[in-house]
């Protein structure tokens, strides 16, 4: 039986609650579940995005590509360690005619280096199209246009 | 005028040994903004792609000097300071955009393409009172411009009457590398801008050394996407001022150097390895060719990653390396799905690129304290010659140093 309006809201928004606080206790391997096996995951610039510029700084496009970048990051990546607390809000959510529910939300990423410096590190917009596998969502696609336009020192955990 | 060696010492050994001074001293980067930004160099603008058509601009930076990058109607591109002579107001702040003046949002003083001063609001005053001076000219208020010449569609701008003509800056071997590379039109694909707490010049050797090249960045010896093991060599442009660092992946003679190193990450195969699918698009054979031009311009190859880079410094302990990525406008649609994927290697969150942004801050943060010490730079021996059969050296990094003394009188 299809959810309400009400249960889907709140079926995504612990999905994506969920997919927070993956990423912020550093449990990265199961990053890339949250997608379909094809989907696109890109981190593009308001720059780009608003140019029309396909460049992102981060893209995707399979869950195999998901599991490279942290298999990349565990494994080949020399940065210092550092981690991420994400602040997500202002969820909305649409139904589209194909069964698929377009999404937006904001995002503030503070980032804590293992010295203690803490600084926002990038802040923008979650634009993603969900799938229900049954009851459940999954991300098939999700643009993060973050708008600082640069991005301090170097970007390896996903936002 | 102040000479650098009026602020800091060098090492008599010369260029084998860099004063960690150079990368702090606050004297040093202003005279930098003198003797290097504003001095007899060329820098890169813009491409010609980004401005399509008359009034097309583009803002960017030369050192501290903002600049408006501007097609005129007739065609011609140029570039001005993007400062009011009244002022000194910034004129544009957007970074792109098309105009048909540049007028400054301060006293509304406009200027046309070409940077003169068409119009000072309120000249005349008000009812006959006020007003500039009778002999107020506005011939002698326009903007400052700077000498531009294009290469291929790389457009580069110069502060200097004397600096030679691009090409002869540049020296045939590189100007090639450009003309191989900008055969035909492109297309831009994006911008990446990052920031580093770090010198500029620490991003300026980094670039030119390919001993670091497969060590630091796992990813590139671990998939084999270059090695020192790979037909390759260092090409030195104007006396070491400029270099190309080339190889061949198709060449790799592997024989054991890299057992036993961080540098390869041992049962890493990509789950998805569209990811570094390429297709070699010219018969020379060349994967891989980072070429700098002194002092801050980087032109890429990584396969079929192409970009232009540039840094602007802010400050002695902060710079913004920017990056234009671009292809061709014939690409075909399986030729733009690589690139795009392949662009996952470079820039601030590239697979291989992103410890750039790291190492510098290490050597920034190393270097705190001992001004007066110095950086070995002995790979490859103590001098500045090309070579063209082998990476295992740092002698474009010298190259850098002995341009960066020479303009700097230091």
């Amino acid at each position: 039986m299809a959810l309400d309006d009400a249960a889907l809201f709140r079926r995504i928004e612990g999905f994506l609650i969920s997919y927070v606080h993956c990423i912020d206790d550093d449990k990265l391997e199961a990053w890339p579940d949250f997608f379909t096996e094809r989907c696109l995951y890109k981190i593009i610039s308001l720059e780009n995005h608003d140019r029309g510029l396909p460049l992102g700084v981060m893209e995707c496009d399979s869950r195999g590509m998901l599991k490279d970048r942290i298999e990349s990051m565990r494994r080949a990546n020399v940065y210092e360690p550092h981690r991420y607390r994400h602040q997500v809000s202002a969820l909305q959510i649409a139904r589209r005619a194909d069964g698929r529910v377009d999404c937006r939300s904001n995002y503030l990423v503070v980032r804590t280096m293992a010295d203690g410096t803490m600084s926002i590190f990038s802040t923008g917009r979650y634009l993603d199209r969900i799938v229900l596998d049954g009851d459940q969502p999954k991300l098939e696609e999700r643009l993060v246009v973050f708008e600082s336009r640069r991005i301090e020192t170097l970007l390896v955990i996903p936002l | 005028m102040e000479r650098g060696a009026d602020l800091i010492a060098w090492p008599p050994e010369g260029v084998s040994r860099v004063p960690y001074a150079v990368f702090s001293d606050p004297t040093l980067d202003r005279l930098e903004q003198e003797r290097i930004f504003r001095g007899p160099t060329w820098h890169f603008l813009a491409l010609e792609a980004e401005l399509p058509e008359p009034g097309s601009f583009k803002t960017t930076h030369v050192g501290d000097t903002p600049v408006i990058v501007v097609r005129d109607r007739d065609g011609t591109i140029g570039a001005l300071v993007n400062r009011c002579a009244h002022k000194g107001a910034m004129l544009c702040f957007e970074p792109c955009g098309k105009r048909e003046n540049f007028t400054c949002v301060y006293h509304s003083w406009v200027y046309d393409l070409k940077g003169n001063l068409t119009s000072v609001a309120f000249r005349r005053g008000i009812n006959g009172k006020g007003g500039m001076p009778d002999d107020f000219d506005q011939a002698d208020h326009g903007l400052a411009r700077l000498r531009v010449e294009s290469l291929c569609g790389l457009v580069f701008g110069s502060f200097s009457e004397a600096v030679p003509p691009l090409a002869g800056y540049l020296g045939p071997q590189m100007v090639a590398n450009i003309e191989r590379l900008l055969d035909r039109p492109i297309e831009i694909l994006g911008y990446h801008h990052q920031t580093m707490d770090h010198n500029w010049k620490l991003y300026a050797e980094n670039v030119r050394d390919p001993y670091h090249a497969t060590l630091l960045h796992t990813f590139f010896g671990t998939f084999r996407l270059n090695t020192l093991t790979m037909d390759g060599g260092i090409v030195l442009g104007q006396d070491g001022w400029h270099h190309i660092s080339y190889s061949k992946k198709a060449t790799d003679r592997q024989a054991g150097e890299y057992d036993g190193m961080r540098s390869v990450v041992q049962d890493f195969g990509l789950a998805d390895p569209s990811l570094i699918e390429r297709r070699l698009e010219r018969n020379d054979g060349v994967t891989l060719a980072i070429q700098s031009i002194f002092p801050t311009c980087v032109v890429q190859q990584i396969h079929n990653s192409l970009a232009v880079r540039w840094l602007v410094p802010l400050g002695p302990k902060r710079c913004e390396l920017h990056w234009t990525l671009f292809g061709y406008r014939d690409d075909d649609s399986e030729m733009r799905t690589m690139r795009r994927k392949q662009s996952n290697l470079v820039g601030p969150a590239g697979l291989v690129s992103m410890e750039d942004g790291l190492v510098g801050e290490l050597v920034m943060r190393g270097v705190a304290g001992d001004p007066n010490k110095a950086s070995v730079i002995e790979m490859g021996g103590r001098g500045i010659e090309s070579t063209e059969n082998s990476r295992a050296t740092e002698t474009s990094v010298r190259g850098f140093w002995h341009g960066y003394r020479a303009l700097m009188d230091l």
